[in-house]
């Protein structure tokens, strides 16, 4: 390549304008066009050492990816990306690139790094307009079965990979629809849903068998996945679906909802079209987020779209502290959120008809940092105010779901109920059991939980063929 | 798709279904329920399971057509098929043999205390069942409750069918009589349940209730059917659906069935007239 003047700074995403934006659930970012892709590509610098793949919890060839990017060979990288990512139009999208590759990026050091993300984006968007396909032709048939609780994205990307290792797999989905996060939680404006849906069709095409509306724990405990129907293996990817709630008054008042409602009615039943759909959410005018992670974000911009004149974020340390993605806080910010930083709810107060009237919180300072490293808030006496508000949407984190834990007596958890399972393997300590996503860490990434689920596999794999599954310990893989 | 294999109107408005679902049918125990959905768009309805025929692999569910969701189900017919049903959802009935259990069922409820009543006849008990509504074309189920139980009490509002008055009052002359229960179970409309159970705090009679306050999701993950019991907030589709009734917080509990009131009356309406406007029967 000639050598030319290195352009410091990424290329801008085209965005839809904020005002337009912020009342329709069109997706915000509108992508790269081709030559703005090529460009962005031609400013990878091929660093010998590599240094963003590890970056990458599923190390894509990330160089190498780019580099046909640059050279407009646009189904080698498709290829490239597949490898290693079975959703690169969904982790384009929403990994939190600015902490994984992209910051061990080397033009990182003086300027900004390669969009990585966008450019993976790119490649996985054109593929699809194009109607490039995955053509590895999978392994001949092992005859061996596996079962998935789960189709997150940790679930998702485990059945793919045992597919294709000629396993047969057999995905059990809660919900009517697969998808896990990416269809309940994150809005169309963030990920359309027909990209999920474009995803999850790859995995059918490969073999895998999607069984929605079968809850494991009360349509088949674990048990009987082996016993009565079979399986030789189990993953359980069932993610962190367990909703907080604060000890303060007022919380089961109309209009307090947890984030993973408000954004289940939006996304998944689609009450932005309601009447057209059956299932209404409340349409607040004034509405409070509490929270500062990407749940929040989704919720409060969801809020406008849903037609709320003011949308608030409250939260308790400051911007520097929050864990949402910064594109997402700017974003939101564009579109009209209003953030409340160093306050928390103390009480949330009615109208004569048990609906919210008004958000009761205290100021904060912060002070020593916690166990997490991150200054803790304290309230300060006396500072209370109230704010006038229709609607209450708490995004505090979430706990694991207790249905399978009930059930299956002898699978070992933490105290927080998460599943205990080997980093490595996502092996548990309940023979053919296996686990990752963020059933076992905690609510996390759609990177991570991909990232477990492809150590599972490999895991699972080794399980399946080892000669006798007796005395075996997967956590020797 | 589950195909709906038989349809029976029981009153006006409600309709018993079989629909076939044997992966259900092979795992539910009493008090169970299923979250059912009749298009894409569709609410996800829950529903109890009043019976399940294991040989044919099917579920019985006795819907009262109350909003869009339930007269769109109703309007189904045998041979129709649902979108999907998830289940059997929640905790079985907590049965102990050889008891002593008076059922009662207000309304519709009368679906949901009939698998509780067999519940505890299979495992020996005396089972007394109390049934009521409002006149004799509302009350159900009372041909099969006396297949099952040993007593069966109907009381309606008008007295056009069993004795005058509410179930409560039957539960009262029961109780006056010398009937004794180790155990009341209540299940109807709130204002029935509250009534029970304010006759039975004073005797300090063990009362379960079973409630339905509005389900997203079905599996714990929405929060969206908590209420309070004894102070403590459960998730009805998970810790229940039925609870100790001296602990509930039924006011609460009325208030959060009422958050969509307006949207849903909107929701009916604009059902009706379509269905008006393609020449079928409201
Ligand atoms: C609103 C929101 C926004 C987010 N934004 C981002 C982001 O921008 N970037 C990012 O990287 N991460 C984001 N995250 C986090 C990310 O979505 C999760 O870390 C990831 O989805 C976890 O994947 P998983 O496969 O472990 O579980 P999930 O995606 O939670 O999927 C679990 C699936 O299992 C099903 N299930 C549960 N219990 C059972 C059962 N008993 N039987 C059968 N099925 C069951 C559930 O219905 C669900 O479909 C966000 C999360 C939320 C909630
Ligand atoms: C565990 C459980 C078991 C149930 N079992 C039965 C049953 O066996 N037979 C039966 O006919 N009904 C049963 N219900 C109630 C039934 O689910 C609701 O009547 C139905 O969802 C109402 O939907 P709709 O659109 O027809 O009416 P809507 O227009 O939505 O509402 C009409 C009325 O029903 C109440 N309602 C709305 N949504 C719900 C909901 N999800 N759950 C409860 N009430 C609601 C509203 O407060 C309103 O007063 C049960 C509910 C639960 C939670
Ligand atoms: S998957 Fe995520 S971390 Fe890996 S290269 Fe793509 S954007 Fe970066
Ligand atoms: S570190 Fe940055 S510049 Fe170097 S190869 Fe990776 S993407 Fe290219
Ligand atoms: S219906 Fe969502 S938690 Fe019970």
């Amino acid at each position: 390549m000639a050598k030319k003047i290195l352009q410091k700074t990424k290329n801008p995403m085209p965005l839809q304008d904020p005002v337009e934006r912020a009342r329709n659930f069109e997706e915000v970012a509108l992508g790269y066009p081709v030559d703005l892709a090529v460009l962005e590509a031609q400013r990878c610098i091929q660093c010998k050492n590599e240094p963003c793949i590890a970056g990458c919890p599923v190390e894509i060839d990330i160089p190498e990816f780019i580099r046909q990017v640059a050279e407009r060979d646009f189904e080698g990288a498709f290829r490239t990306l597949m490898d290693r990512n079975v959703l690169p139009a969904v982790c384009g999208r929403v990994c939190p690139q600015e902490e994984q590759c992209e910051a061990r990026c080397t033009l990182g050091v003086k300027f900004e790094p390669v969009a990585i993300g966008r450019l993976e984006r790119f490649v996985a968007d054109y593929a699809n307009l194009v109607k490039f396909t995955d053509d590895t032709p999978p392994q001949p048939p092992t005859g061996h079965r596996v079962a998935v609780v789960g189709s997150g994205p940790a679930g998702l990307t485990v059945a793919a990979d045992l597919a294709k290792l000629g396993h047969q797999v057999t995905i059990f989905e809660a919900l009517h629809k697969a998808g896990g996060v990416l269809v309940y939680g994150i809005p169309e404006f963030r990920l359309p849903k027909s990209i999920v849906e474009r995803e999850i069709d790859g995995l059918r095409r490969l073999g895998v068998e999607i069984r929605t509306n079968h809850v494991i724990g009360q349509t088949f405990t674990v048990d009987e996945l082996f016993t009565e129907l079979g399986f030789e293996a189990v993953f359980i990817g069932t993610g962190a679906g367990l909703p907080s709630f604060p000890r303060i008054p007022g919380i089961n008042l109309i209009g307090v909802y947890s984030a993973n409602e408000y954004l289940t009615r939006s996304n998944l039943m689609k009450a932005y079209l309601f009447p057209a759909t059956d299932t209404p959410a409340i349409r607040g005018r004034r509405v409070a987020v509490i929270g500062g992670g990407n749940t929040a974000m989704d919720a409060v911009r969801t809020s406008l779209r849903l037609g709320a004149e003011h949308a608030y974020l409250i939260y308790r340390r400051t911007r520097k502290e929050m864990p949402a993605r910064a594109e997402e806080i700017e974003h939101a910010e564009e579109e009209g959120v209003e953030i409340i930083m160093l306050a928390a709810p103390t009480a949330i107060l009615a109208d004569e008809r048990a609906r919210v009237r008004a958000v009761r919180c205290i100021r904060m300072e912060l002070g020593e940092p916690d166990a997490s490293g991150r200054r803790s808030p304290v309230p300060q006496a006396g500072s209370e105010f109230d704010l006038d508000v229709d609607i209450v949407v708490f995004a505090i984190g979430q706990g694991a779901n207790p249905l399978i834990r009930n059930t299956t007596p002898d699978l070992p958890v933490n105290k927080w109920g998460n599943i205990i399972a080997d980093e490595g393997t996502g092996a548990t300590q309940k023979a053919g059991v296996f686990a990752g996503g963020d059933i076992v860490t905690g609510g996390a990434t759609v990177i991570s939980a991909m990232g477990a689920g492809r150590r599972a596999a490999r895991a699972i794999d080794a399980y399946l063929r080892a000669p006798s599954s007796d005395g075996f310990s997967p956590t020797d893989v | 798709m589950p195909r709906i294999l038989s349809k029976e109107i029981l009153a006006p408005d409600v309709v018993r279904f079989w629909i076939e679902s044997p992966h259900i049918a092979r795992k539910r125990k009493p008090g169970q329920f299923v979250i059912l959905r009749t298009a894409e768009g569709g609410e996800r309805i829950p529903l109890t399971i009043a019976d399940v025929d294991r040989a044919r692999g099917a579920v019985s569910v006795i819907v009262q057509g109350v909003g869009k969701s339930t007269r769109q189900l109703n309007a189904m017919d045998a041979g129709d098929e649902v979108l999907d049903v998830a289940g059997p959802l929640g905790r079985p009935t907590d049965l102990h043999p050889g008891r002593r259990v008076c059922c009662v069922g207000g309304g519709i409820g009368a679906a949901v205390v009939y698998p509780i009543a067999c519940g505890f006849k299979a495992l020996h008990g005396r089972v007394v069942a109390i049934i009521g509504g409002r006149t004799k074309d509302l009350v159900i189920l009372e041909r099969e409750l006396r297949e099952v139980a040993d007593r069966v009490v109907v009381t309606t509002d008008d007295g056009s069918h069993g004795t005058k008055g509410l179930v409560t009052d039957a539960l009262q002359a029961l109780l006056a009589e010398g009937e004794v229960f180790d155990e009341v179970v209540a299940v109807g409309p709130l204002p029935m349940m509250r009534a029970v159970v304010e006759v039975t705090r004073p005797l300090g009679l063990r009362t379960t209730v079973s409630l339905n306050p509005i389900m997203l999701d079905g599996t714990g993950m929405c929060g969206g059917c908590r209420v309070s019991v004894g102070g403590e907030q459960k998730y009805v589709c998970v810790d229940g659906p039925e609870f100790d009734g001296h602990q509930v917080d039924f006011e609460e509990l009325s208030a959060r069935l009422g958050a969509y009131r307006e949207d849903e009356a909107a929701s009916l309406l604009l059902y009706e007239r379509e269905r008006l406007a393609a020449g079928e029967p409201a």
